[in-house]
């Protein structure tokens, strides 16, 4: 048996049994987890792998920065525009670009939406399945079902026994002909479920109602960004006109029959999210809080970057409505301040991770940084390189990068925001906070779960769904006063630029912190660096063996089976990995569950 | 005949990771080489998974354009049609949080929303390990053969889609005019400055190296072939 112990306070046993899952499902990307479970099946040690070379930044290298956001918008299908946004960001920091209001305006409105839509979508389609089991909600008394729904959603309308009779039967008739769809792989016998028929199949219900809904949602970004799927971003601005006048002349100007519809769907999302979403969490969470695992970091080290700029072009701290700074060593009294430009700040590490530096135990900031491949194992390796049985985690052993700040594995992604934002005394967050505690009748401390990360993914959506409001009645205001302004074009032109800059955009993308650190040399792009949430949360050890968020949240949780990973699944999804740049050829089997080994 | 049908042409697939563009590509040459009647919508579904469910529930009709790993000799096209399409579409490494095309086609049969008729049109890949890079030479000679496989499978519905006198230009299609085929593969940063080591070979083996003087070996080789003078 070997104990060890973590600078980060976690003491890791790789004795005992070890599960390896892989790939983990239902999350954007590969990954792999391996953990060690002692003689009561509690974990032990955690190892979390990124199983994808991630090459971005080589790609980037030559080409024209005015570009980047159209490359970046396409390593993945959930990040699209917020990874687009954090480009042009980047680069305008490099080359002075000030853009106009209405532009700030319009890219807060879109990047508000991408979070109501990405955390709705994840809630219901990828999460919801790891403590609602539909199989159950076939069980389930409509009747009771919808007297539940009243109590739990009062003011929302869809709670007829008849409905409800009517979604149980469609789920029986799918379940029945043996094709469970997006239900199966599930593990529908685990004791981990705790919902009654009831709960399941109003869950479940709304699993319908949401993926319904989401579909307006997306027609914002289509709206101001002029294309479905794939929007259009412009250093400098905005790509779309105004014109209010309704004349569709400018191609797909912004006029205000347009901004009304955007305005209908906000409104849409806010009762959702506040009707449906909210209290689905809050009905779930009330069977579980008792389940208080998956903590991780979240009590101690959070880091948020800050994003939703009231006035443009400001991106301090006091002009950002979503909250930055940092907590360290859960000293919640004192929020540090965080400058992503500080070398000494934010640095990645990779002496478990398969790249090389120059002196492997040194960190760099992403804009010193280098993305060289290394892919070595240590001698612990179980299996061959092509066919992995078990990794040594004493060696490299993830295709991720360990970020640190000032030196510590920090967590990131709503939790982490509405932690700093609690700290800091956010008014509209720390009543919801309130609220949801004393609505669950639970300690602040039961905010440090995977329960309370998927909580604070809600109510974050309830607020953006809010602030995206208020960014549309400025933008209305502002071209009310004559400013139909959307875009500088002034140093477009690369004849323009300086021969050597560099710049940072930032943005807090619906999974957490992400940032992009550009240099230009001579017009084109000299190194590029994207340091993603899921490099942050899913980060291997680093030189001093600190675990990464990830790993520390599966610390201690107890399993019911450890053949079936309920649990692991649960506290991972909380986090909406996204390991991004996937590629998805399609296999003729079509099954993929995943595959989980017990040694 | 009553209500003329929607038809969804959707390309699928990542851009980025070489012959994973495919879907999107032969979506874009179709827009390229062809007008449709209104009730045609031709789309770049990219990688973006739950996001396309509403669009694959509003069409009757659907055609996909994917790679598609049937087993089969690199390059080879091959078309499924109906029940048979989810088969070949696992959740295998897709994108957009893991969720396969599959999936997508089973979330809309549960909105009771499927289309009533389903083509696959898929090749197998012949690179996917080369990130930033463009479709194989073989993989690009499937794409016309595709688009005529969708086109005669529209006729099937009575939907005749023009040839345009003059293609448009790259620029001017659906594709995203940063992300045109032209642009995308012509503007590449060559190999010794982007140090594309992420290649599998690279990775797996310390000892490769790439050729020293491609260039000339490729002459030289060129130089041998029968026929090929001057």
């Amino acid at each position: 048996m070997a104990t060890q112990q973590t600078p980060n306070g976690y003491t890791l046993d790789t004795g005992g049994k070890r599960i390896v899952v892989d790939p983990v499902t239902r999350i954007e990307g590969h990954m792999r987890c391996e953990v060690n479970v002692d003689e009561n099946n509690i974990i032990r040690n955690a190892v979390s792998t990124g199983t994808m070379w991630r090459g971005l930044e080589v790609i980037l290298k030559g080409r024209d920065p005015r570009d980047a956001w159209a490359f970046v918008q396409r390593i993945c299908g959930v990040c699209t525009g917020t990874h687009a946004l954090t480009s042009v960001r980047a680069v305008e920091d490099a080359l002075n670009i000030d853009i106009p209001e209405n532009a700030n305006s319009i890219r807060n409105i879109m990047q508000l939406s991408l979070q109501v839509h990405d955390h709705l979508v994840h809630f219901y389609h990828l999460h919801a399945l790891d403590w609602v089991n539909p199989v159950n909600a076939l069980k389930a008394d409509p009747k009771a079902t919808s007297e539940l729904q009243q109590k739990v959603s009062p003011h929302h309308p869809k709670s007829s026994p008849g409905y409800l009779r009517d979604v149980q039967t469609r789920i029986r008739k799918f379940v029945e002909s043996g094709q469970l769809g997006p239900f199966k792989n599930g593990y529908w016998t685990n004791p981990a479920y705790l919902l009654p028929p009831e709960a399941d199949l109003m869950a479940v219900t709304h699993y319908l109602e949401a993926l319904d809904f989401q579909k307006e949602i997306m027609t914002v970004r289509t709206i101001f960004g002029g294309k479905d799927t794939h929007p259009n971003w412009l250093v400098g601005g905005v790509p779309c006109a105004i014109n209010m006048d309704g004349d569709m002349a400018a191609g797909a100007p912004i006029t205000m029959e347009r901004l009304n519809y955007v305005r209908g769907v906000t409104q849409r999302c806010i009762d959702f999210c506040k009707n449906v979403y909210l209290p689905d969490i809050l009905a779930i969470g009330g069977f579980y809080k008792g389940w208080l695992y998956g903590g991780g970091l979240s009590g101690t080290s959070v880091l948020a970057y800050g994003d939703i700029p009231d006035r443009a072009n400001d991106y301090s701290a006091g002009n950002l409505m979503m909250p930055q700074g940092a907590i360290i060593n859960g000293d919640l009294s004192r929020v540090h301040e965080v400058d992503v430009r500080d070398p000494e700040q934010i640095q990645e590490f990779v002496p478990h991770s398969w790249y090389k530096y120059d002196d492997d135990k040194a960190g760099l900031h992403p804009w010193d940084g280098v993305t060289e491949a290394n892919y070595v194992h240590g001698p612990g390796l179980i299996g061959t390189k092509t066919n992995i049985k078990q990794l040594d985690e004493n060696g490299k052993y993830s295709w991720i990068k360990a970020p640190r700040w000032r030196g510590h594995a920090m967590e990131v992604g709503p939790l982490a925001r509405y932690v700093v934002g609690y700290a800091q005394g956010h008014e509209y967050w720390t009543d919801q906070i309130n609220s949801v505690l004393s609505t669950l009748d639970v300690p602040v401390d039961a905010l440090f779960s995977t329960l309370g990360r998927t909580a604070a993914r809600g109510m974050e959506a309830v607020w953006a769904a809010e602030v995206q409001m208020y960014f549309l009645d400025k933008l209305v205001a502002n071209i009310k006063n004559g400013d139909s302004s959307t875009a500088n074009t002034t140093s477009f032109d690369p004849k323009t630029w300086p021969a050597e800059v560099k710049g940072v955009g930032f943005t807090e993308a619906p999974r957490g912190a992400l940032g992009h650190w550009i240099r230009i040399k001579d017009t084109k792009i000299d190194n590029y660096q994207c340091v993603v949430p899921t490099t942050w949360n899913g980060s291997p050890r680093d030189n001093e063996g600190n675990i990464g968020a990830f790993e520390a949240s599966l610390m201690n949780t107890k399993m019911e089976v450890p053949e079936e990973p309920v649990e692991i699944l649960r506290t991972l999804h909380s986090f909406d990995p996204c390991l991004a740049c996937s590629t998805h050829v399609m296999s003729e089997d079509g099954e993929e569950l995943a595959d989980v080994k017990v040694r | 005949m009553s209500k003329q049908p929607n038809i969804l042409i959707l390309g699928i697939g990542n851009l980025l990771w070489a012959d994973e563009g495919f879907g999107v590509r032969a979506v874009e040459e179709f827009h390229r080489q062809y007008d449709t009647p209104d009730n045609v919508t031709l789309m770049d579904g990219g990688t973006q998974g739950i996001y396309l469910v509403q669009h694959v529930r509003d069409a009757d009709v659907l055609i996909v354009f994917d790679a598609v790993d049937y087993g089969l000799p690199p390059g080879t096209m091959k078309r499924v049609e109906g029940e048979e399409v989810p088969k070949f579409m696992g959740a295998k490494k897709v994108s957009l949080h893991q969720t396969g095309f599959q999936e997508v086609l089973a979330m809309a049969e549960m909105m009771n929303d499927a289309p009533t008729h389903l083509l696959l049109i898929g090749v197998q890949p012949v690179e996917l390990e080369d990130f930033g890079g463009g479709l194989r030479p073989e993989t690009k000679a499937q794409v016309d053969p595709a688009i005529e496989m969708a086109l005669e499978y529209l006729s099937g519905f009575g939907i005749t889609a023009q040839k345009r006198e003059t293609p448009l230009s790259q620029g001017s299609t659906i594709a995203c005019p940063i992300m045109t085929t032209e642009h995308y593969e012509n503007e590449r940063p060559s190999e010794e400055l982007a140090c594309r080591s992420g290649d599998e070979r690279l990775i797996l083996d310390r000892n490769w190296q790439a050729p020293s003087d491609f260039e000339g070996e490729m002459d030289a080789l060129l130089a041998n072939v029968p026929g090929e003078t001057g």
